[in-house]
């Protein structure tokens, strides 16, 4: 079994990326499994989708302790997903920051340590910074198939299967974009 | 035979498309709105619409359903509250064409203000009820639902929850059954609910239950898979994927048919097992019933019964472990990420007057409900659709006018149109004197931008009849209306301490599109 969690916030396309995900595995042959979050926590709230595939999956959420990726799309997400991470699971996290609405009105304050704290405390952490890729991608709504991008150098799956499973999940005048994201995201380097 | 990866709604789509259905119907709701949007989108021979609620909704599948067609009505939990009234005597009147009613439960509240289990409604209106436990099931389920309405005369409800609505997972794709309308028969006996109808009518209606309840024992939806014998596990909905991932080698009574629920089975499972288990998602409804049915089982002083379960939460109660990793936990405080108005959002303009005249709220539901959190913090009623003016009156109705000079309604356009308008009549009709504000932003926007009467535009997207808040408001007897754009700031708020000021009933339309429309 595989399971890989996304997390981010509203708006950051992790549903998107999860999607593509779910076609690449199915296309292999795999069953595949899916839960995501609509409606009110969308305005901007946090956000994950659950990935799961194997012969057969059962549960469309991911248990706490079995995760074997969690993709954050942004630091304080990476924190909250902690505790999906199986021992051996590996924390891919994007170095970037979104303000949550109570630190925007001054009634919290956004962690300075979370990037050091998370190299010294996760086992099998890579921070990736993304700035440059989305700089060549053209736009930072780039960055979920860019983060899935960097992911794919952890997973099974050829370059070949992953194109095809980008060019089935997004309209055709998007494939483009999206397969040079996706890319950009695979050469990043990740220490 | 094609396979594809779908959302459960998206799943439940095809089911009734596969079905033959020919009339949908809706109002938006998280964790429902996809189903009648795919529809609309994949499937254009469905007549598909969005109504202004649920109750009509309702009732155009019901009328649908009575001249012949196959028909499907959508929506979330609270929904089914706004349409329980036909829903328990369409009951009585049973069906013609396929009448299938999608019932989509929120546990957790993810996007609702309540955690209300819609189970309890099958039982109370004397309905069949199905449950899915995946989106292929959702698929295969709302095409056999149809079959099962035609079969017994009965609607029938298949009720989802927020982890089948919005999970994906591989469905099958199998041939539609061509769309065809019965004959529509003249028959008031059946549908003409007039008391010397009603009475026979239930006598029914209990028979086809007695009915229902063989199909129940019989059907493949309730399944026994036999295992070890040591442990058995009652369960349904999603609850049943996170029993099969975490207690491999219990035996399992798989719940399909939600209602009636199947005695037969239950005996048969429950007399074979060492230690028994009711795994079930809110309230304790099959475990209440296994328990009249003589037996004692493990159920809800394990299971919560609020909030949605997960994998860990039945991990922990049944094998009293998780898997757990090493990484320690971080000392500092993480800020919450709650939801918020977007930036620019045309609600915020008016939330900051609010705030800054310092009246009282009655809120009602949309993204505005958010208001209640820093940093406007200028919301203090809030309960169901449209409730907003009906409370308005109410505290000026306790507290008397002064009331009305400090306070406000606030309702979204949508929901003005869904629930609203019937409370403006009454602060009318009753002599009111507070004001109503209009929050117009042109679409219903927390489910996703979904087009209502006042838009002009329907589901499909077709130009229609564009509904005249302002002209509607006058007619019911408010005399003063205004329409201003609240990003006028200065505008709005003099407008606000006006209007609160008139001793007579008032609506201000904040008029500004969604910032996020496109």
């Amino acid at each position: 079994m595989k399971n890989v969690i996304f997390a981010g916030v509203g708006g950051q396309g992790v549903i998107l990326a999860s999607k593509i995900l779910m076609q690449v595995a199915m296309n292999a042959g795999y069953d595949v499994k899916e839960s995501e979050v609509h409606g009110m926590a969308q305005r901007g709230g946090s956000v994950d989708c659950h990935v799961r595939f194997d012969k057969k999956v059962y549960s469309p959420l991911i248990e706490k302790g079995t995760a074997d990726f969690v993709v954050a799309l942004e630091l304080l997400e990476a924190m909250r997903k902690l505790d999906y991470l199986s021992p051996q699971g590996m924390l891919i996290v994007n170095r970037f920051k979104v303000n949550p609405a109570p630190v925007e009105a001054g009634l919290a304050k956004y962690p300075d340590d979370i990037e050091s704290w998370l190299c010294s405390n996760v086992p099998r952490c890579h921070v990736v910074d993304t700035t440059q890729a989305l700089k060549e991608a053209g736009s930072n709504r780039a960055l979920n198939i860019v983060m899935l991008g960097v992911l794919s150098n952890f997973l099974e799956f050829d370059q070949k299967a992953w194109e095809e499973a980008i060019r089935q999940s997004v309209k055709e005048k998007f494939v483009d974009m999206n397969l040079k994201a996706f890319n950009l995201g695979k050469s990043i380097t990740v220490s | 035979m094609q396979k594809k990866v779908m959302l459960g709604n998206e799943a439940i789509a095809r089911g009734a498309y596969e079905a033959g259905c020919i009339v949908a119907a809706a109002y938006p709701g998280t964790p429902s709105t996809e189903i009648l949007e795919t529809i609309a989108a994949e499937y254009p021979d469905i007549k598909a619409q969005w109504s202004p609620n649920e109750k009509v909704a309702l009732e155009v599948v019901a009328g649908a359903s009575v001249a012949g067609a196959r028909a499907m009505a959508a929506m979330k939990h609270v929904g089914l509250n706004v349409a329980a009234d036909p829903l328990f005597t369409f009951s009585y009147t049973g069906v013609n064409g396929g009448f299938v009613i999608i019932n989509a439960d929120d546990p957790g509240a993810w996007s609702s203000q309540n955690e209300q289990d819609n189970r309890h409604y099958a039982r109370a209106a004397k309905l069949p009820m199905i449950e899915p436990t995946s989106p292929e099931e959702a698929r295969k389920y709302t095409k056999l639902a149809f079959e099962l309405s035609e079969q017994f005369d009965r609607p029938v409800i298949v009720r989802i929850t927020t982890r089948i609505a919005h999970s994906q997972g591989i469905v099958t794709l199998e041939e539609p059954k061509k769309s065809e309308l019965k004959p529509f028969v003249r028959n008031p006996q059946k549908y003409v609910m007039i008391p010397a109808h009603a009475r026979p009518r239930h006598v029914f209606i209990e028979e086809q239950m007695l009915k229902l309840k063989e199909y129940s024992n019989t059907s493949e939806l309730n399944t026994i898979e036999w295992n070890s014998k040591k442990r058995g596990i009652i369960t349904n909905g999603v609850a049943y994927q996170y029993v099969k991932d975490v207690c491999p080698d219990a035996s399992i009574l798989k719940i399909g048919v939600a209602w009636p629920l199947p005695d037969a089975k239950i005996h048969e499972f429950c007399s074979n097992v060492e230690e028994l288990y009711v795994v079930e998602e809110l309230d304790p409804f099959i475990e209440d019933y296994v328990r009249a049915l003589g037996y004692n089982p493990i159920g809800k002083e394990i299971i919560p019964i609020c909030g949605e379960l997960t994998p860990e939460i039945i991990d922990m109660a049944i094998n009293k472990k998780r898997p757990k990793n090493e990484i320690p936990v971080y000392s500092g405080s993480i800020p919450g990420r709650p939801p918020a108005l977007c930036k620019g959002c045309p609600h915020g303009f008016v939330f900051e007057v609010l705030k800054k005249l310092d009246v009282v709220v009655n809120g009602d539901i949309g993204c505005y409900t958010l208001a209640v959190l820093p940093p406007y913090s200028a919301m203090h009623t809030q309960g169901c659709m449209g409730a907003s003016i009906g409370m308005h009156l109410g505290f000026e109705k306790a507290r008397g006018d002064e009331m009305a000079r400090n306070s406000v309604a606030v309702i979204g356009d949508s929901t003005f149109v869904h629930s609203g308008i019937t409370p403006l009549i009454d602060l009318v009709y009753n002599k009111g004197t507070g004001t109503v504000i209009i929050l117009d932003n042109r679409v219903t926007a927390m489910t996703g931008h979904q087009d209502h009467p006042a838009t002009g535009r329907t589901l499909k997207g077709e130009e229609t009849h564009e509904l005249d808040l302002e002209l509607l408001c006058k007619a019911v007897g408010v005399k003063r209306v205004r329409k201003i754009d609240p990003k006028n700031t200065e505008e709005f708020e003099k407008a606000v301490r006006e209007e609160i000021a008139a001793k007579e009933p008032s609506v201000i339309i904040s008029l500004r599109k969604c910032i996020l429309t496109k």
